[in-house]
């Protein structure tokens, strides 16, 4: 299931402003990669280049490749719609639909793709999905609740099992935790270990320790001032980037002096 | 490196999953986006059609005579009569309910933002709201009623329109300067407040002086509103084919009910070797009529928008 | 330090809560009652409204059926006042709902059009260009509908009929000057489609984008995104941008009043003459030439439309409302 992703030179703009500017970078297929870098660096925007979710923002645009096993997602040929289909998407702040219950949240996606589910399908999918966001035990009981009435980490998790209920390839996590209390954010971070097994995970964190405990591997991006473009800066093993960088921002960033 | 593991086999797989259009919610897309689009499309056609109806129709009818003239005196086909009686009387009407609406109005929304709380404010809100749906010949019997009461029954005169206007133009007034007031930071107030100025100087010489150009803008739009209204002043202030400038004595026209009358009015009878009689002159009076009207609403609109682009305070 | 003790909320507050009124003192306490007594005078004017219309229509409820015959032209003989309103009371309301069910759809695609499809750059000049449609008097869009409007419709409607006609809508003689309520449905769906789409614009514009971009993270196209997020959000708006619609149509006049061929039964036959009146063309018809109980019998048909429209503003409103407690609970 897991697919790797090769970026080469992108260039990420909103109008005339370049936001992002020469990224060229590999995210490992099962395996968790970590987006870090002080606010405003473009480390969001890249991540949102990565399922064309960057193109929803009016005058928002890409230069560059972004390939999907060899398969470049801004080619001519390829759908967008297909592209965030098999690369799922987790936001910020949980996010499901407030007018649907548990149930129909997690099989919002699959009921787009397809409409007819048989009965004992969508069940087995919830369930599995559910399992697999390691929420089935709390909400098996409440399936046709909405998904408002959850807390915040249960709907975070609800939004999960809603990006795995697709079954994509990838599924890209924009500051997952940042809107959750601390247990919550460790329930999100086991769950971020199972899921390597069979999906490539790309992670957004502001949070450093959450990257040395979750990711293999660690991006760190930065920016050299405001209205300049945020840049890649280095790329590593995550033991590397946090115990001896390369280059003197990433230590600076990594021991907290700044950001 | 990269691209070392990626296999030929894994690619050709990726790329039938990234391209694979399926035909039918991509078609389904295609077929909303498209009635969405002619929905605007349709919406569009009456639009067009009739400012473009107005614009031909009524330029034939224009000239400095028919703007000059009324229609005194003027029977069957005579194409010398104007509209000048009908001007008058719509801004003169307009005017007067105007008057009656803007202080009401303003002092209604300074009560909703600066005190409203409690009860009544909640009831005078809901209110206002539900006073906007008033039926515009229901605003013109209760005016009727009203002033039969101090004048005796067939009372028709201009400020009895003007009162049916202003119940319609009152809500109108209130709920956009309203939303005028709520801009005002509230900053300003407590800046105001700090130099011991008292409430109503601050509201008067802060609120006020900052929304102002909202404010005017709110005004023209709502006279733009009202001023096109028909049916109250047809119950209300009848018909007449002569100038009167007095709002308080005897019937009035306004053009509205000019379009109306001339409409109702017909093809005029005229003999094959009459001179001076043309047969649709009551139509093309009306179109004439109307094309001043929305002439006068579209100016209204264009100053009201232009006011508060120009004047409006940086308060963001 | 007489006025606000709140903390300083930045977006200007709808209420702001204060002590009491005692620390105000001279011109300040009486303009505080100039403001108040301008909100009750609101209060006022619309008790006044619906007492003096029942002062005046009282006459013409209690009147005998025979001094109703003669005094009012066109009362049908031996018939109670019900009688007399209720096929007035069925023509507005088929005129209003028949044109809410031409205009909501047309009014939803425009409000997603503008909300969701056009470019971003054309979007508020093209709203803007919508609303023109509702500075248009009515006098004219009555002029419009009868000379331009009504000629183009009337080969459709013959259309309607020979293909349609078992349809009790579209059965009748259809008229061959289209002067009947099919066109004055249509006209006043045109008139009604700027309040619709405003308020529902306004509303799916309010969408989260947190809830469009879920949806198009999962695979949406662009209508699916409509159709899971922006829709059911907007639902409740729809709904009251509707009744407000409903309301507006109800107390059309001028367009019915210059279109349709009026009659006094109670017909579904919208392509026929002479079936159908409503209300306010009728006040407007015969008010200037009215006197005694007549005009009596006038008002009393109007205070019937003004608590119809009455009625079905205040549930718009009152939905409206509620919708904006639950916005404002999240």
């Amino acid at each position: 299931m897991a697919q790797r992703i090769d970026v080469k030179d992108v260039n990420i703009y909103y109008g005339d402003f370049r936001a992002v500017e020469g990224v060229t970078m590999t995210v490992d297929p099962k395996s968790v990669t970590a987006f870090i870098g002080p606010s405003g660096c473009g480390k969001s925007t890249f991540l949102r280049t990565l399922n064309r979710m960057h193109e929803v923002i009016p005058g928002a645009y890409v230069e560059g490749k972004v390939e999907l096993e060899g398969v470049d997602l801004y080619g001519d040929d390829v759908d967008p719609v297909a592209v965030r289909r098999n690369i799922g998407m987790v936001f910020q702040r949980p996010n499901p639909f407030p007018t649907m219950s548990i149930k129909d949240n997690v099989l919002a996606g699959v009921k787009l793709n397809n409409r007819k589910i048989s009965r004992s399908d969508a069940d087995y999918l919830v369930e599995s999905s559910l399992r697999g966001a390691n929420l089935w035990n709390e909400v098996k009981d409440r399936l046709d609740r909405p998904g408002s009435g959850l807390s915040g980490g249960q709907q975070q998790r609800l939004c999960i099992a809603r990006a795995i209920a697709v079954k994509p390839q990838v599924v890209l996590m924009d500051e997952p935790c940042s809107a959750l209390d601390p247990i919550s954010t460790l329930a999100i971070e086991d769950l971020i270990q199972e899921l390597k097994k069979d999906y490539t995970i790309v992670i957004v964190t502001h949070n450093m320790q959450q990257a040395a405990r979750v990711s293999d591997r660690t991006a760190f991006f930065n920016i050299a001032g405001t209205g300049k473009p945020g840049k890649l800066i280095e790329m590593n093993d995550t033991a590397t980037i946090f115990s001896s960088p390369a280059e003197k921002a990433t230590e600076d960033y990594v021991s907290g002096r700044f950001g | 490196m990269s691209t070392d593991t990626t296999t030929k086999d894994s690619t050709e797989y990726t790329r039938a999953l990234l391209t694979t259009a399926e035909p039918r919610r991509r078609r389904t897309d295609r077929i909303m986006a498209g009635l969405i689009w002619s929905a605007f499309a349709l919406a569009m056609i009456p639009l067009v059609s009739l400012l473009w109806t107005v614009l031909f129709s009524g330029a034939g009818r224009m000239s400095v005579d028919f703007l000059q003239y009324s229609m005194r005196g003027i029977f069957g086909g005579d194409p010398s009569g104007g509209i000048y009686h009908a001007i008058m009387g719509t801004l003169i009407i307009t005017g007067c309910a105007t008057l009656i609406s803007v202080p009401i109005g303003i002092l209604v929304a300074i009560y909703l933002v600066e005190y409203g709380r409690g009860p009544l404010a909640r009831a005078v809100t809901f209110f206002v709201d539900v006073m906007t749906g008033i039926p515009s010949i229901v605003a013109g019997l209760f005016a009727v009623s009203l002033f039969t009461i101090f004048f005796g029954p067939g009372a028709r005169f201009g400020l009895i329109g003007a009162v049916a206007l202003s119940v319609l133009m009152i809500p109108v007034v209130v709920r956009s300067c309203e939303e005028m007031l709520k801009l005002v930071p509230n900053e300003l107030r407590e800046a105001s407040y700090a130099l011991g100025v008292p409430k109503w100087l601050t509201i008067v010489r802060i609120v006020l002086r900052t929304s102002v150009a909202g404010l005017t803008t709110s005004v023209l739009l709502a006279v733009a509103r009202v001023i096109g209204e028909t049916a109250p002043l047809l119950v209300a202030v009848g018909v007449t084919d002569s100038i009167n400038f007095d709002p308080s004595e005897g019937r009035m026209m306004t053009l509205p009910v000019f379009i109306y009358r001339q409409y109702s009015q017909g093809q005029a009878p005229c003999r094959e070797d009459q001179v001076n009689c043309v047969a649709d002159i009551a139509l093309q009076n009306a179109w004439g009529a109307a094309l001043t009207l929305i002439a006068i609403v579209m100016i209204l609109n264009i100053a009201g928008r232009l006011v508060n682009r120009w004047f409006a305070p940086k308060t963001r | 330090m007489t006025t606000t003790d709140s903390p300083p909320a930045p977006v200007a507050p709808v209420r702001r809560r204060r002590s009491s009124g005692d620390t105000e003192r001279g011109f300040s306490r009486t303009f505080r009652w100039i403001a108040t007594g301008a909100g009750a005078l609101i209060l006022a004017t619309l008790a006044a409204v619906a007492l003096f219309l029942i002062v005046r229509a009282w006459p013409a409820m209690t009147a005998s059926s025979e001094a109703l015959a003669e005094a009012v032209p066109r009362y049908p003989d031996d018939t109670s006042f019900i009688a007399y309103v209720g096929p007035l009371i069925f023509g507005t309301l088929l005129a209003a709902v028949l044109a809410l069910l031409i205009a909501t759809p047309v009014a939803m695609g425009v409000a997603l059009f503008i909300s969701h499809y056009a470019p971003r750059r054309l979007a508020q000049a093209l709203g803007y260009l919508v609303d023109l449609l509702a500075a248009i008097p009515s006098v004219v869009y009555g002029l419009w509908g009868f000379t331009v409007l009504a000629p183009v419709l009337a080969p459709l409607w013959t259309w309607l009929n020979n293909w349609f006609g078992w349809f009790p809508l579209f059965a009748g003689d259809v008229s061959p000057t289209a002067r009947t309520m099919a066109t004055v449905a249509v006209v006043l769906a045109v008139m009604i489609l700027p309040i619709i789409t405003a308020v529902s614009r306004e509303v799916f514009l309010q969408t989260p984008k947190l809830h469009e971009e879920a949806a198009l993270a999962l695979g949406a196209t662009r209508w699916e995104m409509v159709r899971t997020a922006v829709l059911p959000f907007g639902q409740s708006g729809v709904i009251s941008a509707a009744m407000l619609g409903l309301g507006r149509a109800l107390g059309e006049t001028m367009a019915v009043l210059m279109i349709l061929s009026p009659g006094f039964l109670y017909s579904f036959k919208i392509l026929q003459a002479a079936q159908q009146q409503t209300i306010a063309a009728y006040i407007a018809l015969d008010f200037p030439e009215a006197s005694g109980l007549a005009v009596n019998a006038l008002i009393a048909t109007g205070l019937a439309l003004f608590v119809i429209t009455l009625a079905v503003n205040m549930a718009a409103r009152a939905i409206v409302a509620r919708r904006k407690e639950f916005s404002g609970a999240n």
